[in-house]
């Protein structure tokens, strides 16, 4: 495991170091994800500018929601992001290449073209995270409840894009299909759950499971009832469901790499 | 005639991918419907925001969709295919071709953008006249004032994402230049949340931009915010930053013309 991490590290290095033969490029690409998701968070303050509450909740505690999941998301991104392009990696044949080299698929395919450029993302997510902080009445086991949410949080989102990724192993043309998922549940996680029907917090809770990226441990954290009267059990739940959110990306992959042809030319 | 057969051409090209168009006629609904219902959420709170009312709101949401892939909003497009012809030197060949290149490709991206408006324009908008009753256009001008409208958008956007290759004349890789440009696209066209939410000189500002006439101004024209005289002066705004962009493709184009360096050759 930790030889693997190395090597993961060495490959990273090696991207970053890459990355700055366009240096211009390299500057620009990390502001302007930075850019991206902090006029994000602009947007969502521009809509309270109308609103006193958004379906019961307030600013500071939208930006709690926001902040804890776009920092688990970018976390996930940096590390893992690359995963998205295995359909090019199939296509072209590389995935052929890496197969003969004496590293694991995945960690391969997770390290090529490493980039820092969501460095941006995670200072912004943590300056939204920090801010939303301050209102949040901390006691010990709130402290222990963040904590572990944002590491379960980056947890299921690399379970979502790894698993959602394995699509491309049985078609190389619908990658977008991912996307839904992966981003969508992003997005998602930007607003308080109340404000979606009923059925789809429940799809979120048990099929693509980001509700616990941010939502069940912030209700905790912010010492609310759930306004759906979900067990209160939820709201610890969360790394037990970036372990399993993450064993079931796991099997996904080896069985999409089981099936996978290669494209033979 | 040559440029109706290169947008043939084009059109086509992008319909060999029926699988991708489905998955992202998928995705796009996906997130049509999450940013509904954050909207019909907004609109509850605040029934009046912005001058719309929430039917206005929702059907805002779905054009946004819907005109998302048509005008390119992330960049993309041929003008993809500028930017790498630059950067492996191919661009050496166009130069010598005896067509305009800013015509040329203008031609290709109106042809893409005809498939993407008739896939993934269309689609999106029936599912959300299906499933959230959005409005339909308020009268035959204004039906006729948004196909003008969504041309006036595409051609916009598409000098824009020109302009954006182009630097690749000079910093030789445009990635950063389009993430960058990308995310004022998303901000300022009103694709994140519209234009008519933006307070004081901020809505000013983002109302005079070119980005402005992406999704906002051909939304509004839908919705019957702009008729008779405003109609006029809402299209007359697109054609004037038609006018001055491609006219800086022009001048841009003749600048780099001068200094092209072809790598390798």
């Amino acid at each position: 495991m930790v030889e693997h991490l190395r090597t993961y590290g060495q490959i990273a290095w090696l991207w970053i170091r890459a990355a700055w033969q366009y240096p211009t490029s390299f500057v620009l690409l990390a502001v302007g994800n930075g850019l991206i998701t902090g006029l994000d968070f602009v947007g969502l303050w521009i809509m309270f500018t109308h609103l006193r509450d958004l379906a019961g909740f307030s600013l500071s505690e939208v930006a709690l929601l926001y902040g804890s999941a776009s920092l688990a998301l970018a976390c996930a991104d940096t590390a893992i992001g690359s995963v998205e392009r295995i359909g090019t990696y199939i296509r072209t044949g590389r995935l052929d290449q890496m197969m003969t080299k004496p590293v694991p698929l995945l960690v391969q395919v997770c390290a090529d073209q490493f980039t820092l450029r969501r460095l941006g993302r995670l200072t912004q997510a943590a300056v939204v995270f920090a801010w939303a902080c301050t209102y949040v009445d901390w006691t010990p086991l709130r402290v222990l409840v963040a904590v572990s949410m944002l590491c379960s949080g980056a947890l299921v989102f690399f379970g979502l894009f790894v698993g959602f990724s394995c699509i491309q192993f049985w078609t190389t043309d619908a990658t977008e299909f991912a996307n839904a998922f992966t981003y969508g549940g992003a997005t998602v996680t930007q607003y308080p759950l109340t404000v979606f029907p009923r059925e789809m917090m429940v799809g979120l809770t048990f099929v693509v499971p980001v509700a616990f990226v941010n939502w069940y441990p912030c209700l905790y954290l912010l010492g609310r009832s759930d306004p759906w009267g979900m067990p209160s059990a939820l709201q610890f739940s969360s790394p037990l469901a970036g372990l399993l959110t993450m064993a079931a990306a796991l099997l996904v992959w080896r069985s999409g790499v089981r099936h996978y042809t290669s494209t033979g030319s | 005639m040559l440029h109706v057969a290169i947008a043939t051409r084009a059109f086509r090209r992008y319909s060999t991918y029926r699988a991708a168009t489905l998955a992202g006629i998928f995705t796009n609904s996906v997130f049509g419907i999450i940013y509904s219902y954050a909207y019909i959420a907004l609109w509850d709170a605040n029934p009046t925001a912005g001058g719309y009312d929430q039917q206005d709101a929702v059907t805002y949401v779905w054009l946004g969709q819907a005109l998302l892939m048509t005008i390119a909003l992330w960049g993309g497009g041929t003008t993809d295919d500028l930017a790498e012809r630059v950067r492996t030197g191919d661009i050496a060949i166009d130069l010598y071709r005896p067509v305009g290149l800013v015509g040329w490709y203008l031609a290709s991206d109106l042809g893409r953008a005809a498939y993407h408006l008739l896939t993934r324009g269309f689609a999106p908008t029936l599912i959300g006249l299906v499933v959230f009753d959005i409005a339909l256009p308020s009268s035959a001008v204004n039906a006729v004032g948004f196909a003008v409208s969504l041309v006036l958008a595409v051609v916009v956007s598409f000098a824009v994402r020109f302009l954006v290759a182009s630097t690749a004349f000079w910093l030789l890789d445009q990635s950063g230049v389009k993430v960058m440009s990308g995310a004022f696209a998303i901000f300022f066209s009103g694709m994140m949340l519209p234009l008519v939410l933006f307070p004081g000189w901020l809505g000013t500002l983002a109302n005079a931009l070119p980005w402005a006439s992406y999704v906002q101004v051909p939304a509004d024209i839908w919705l019957g915010k702009h008729t008779g005289t405003g109609l006029v002066v809402a299209l007359g705004f697109q054609v004037l930053w038609a006018v001055v962009l491609l006219g800086a493709c022009h001048g841009v184009l003749r600048l780099a013309t001068r200094k092209v360096v072809v790598q390798g050759g």
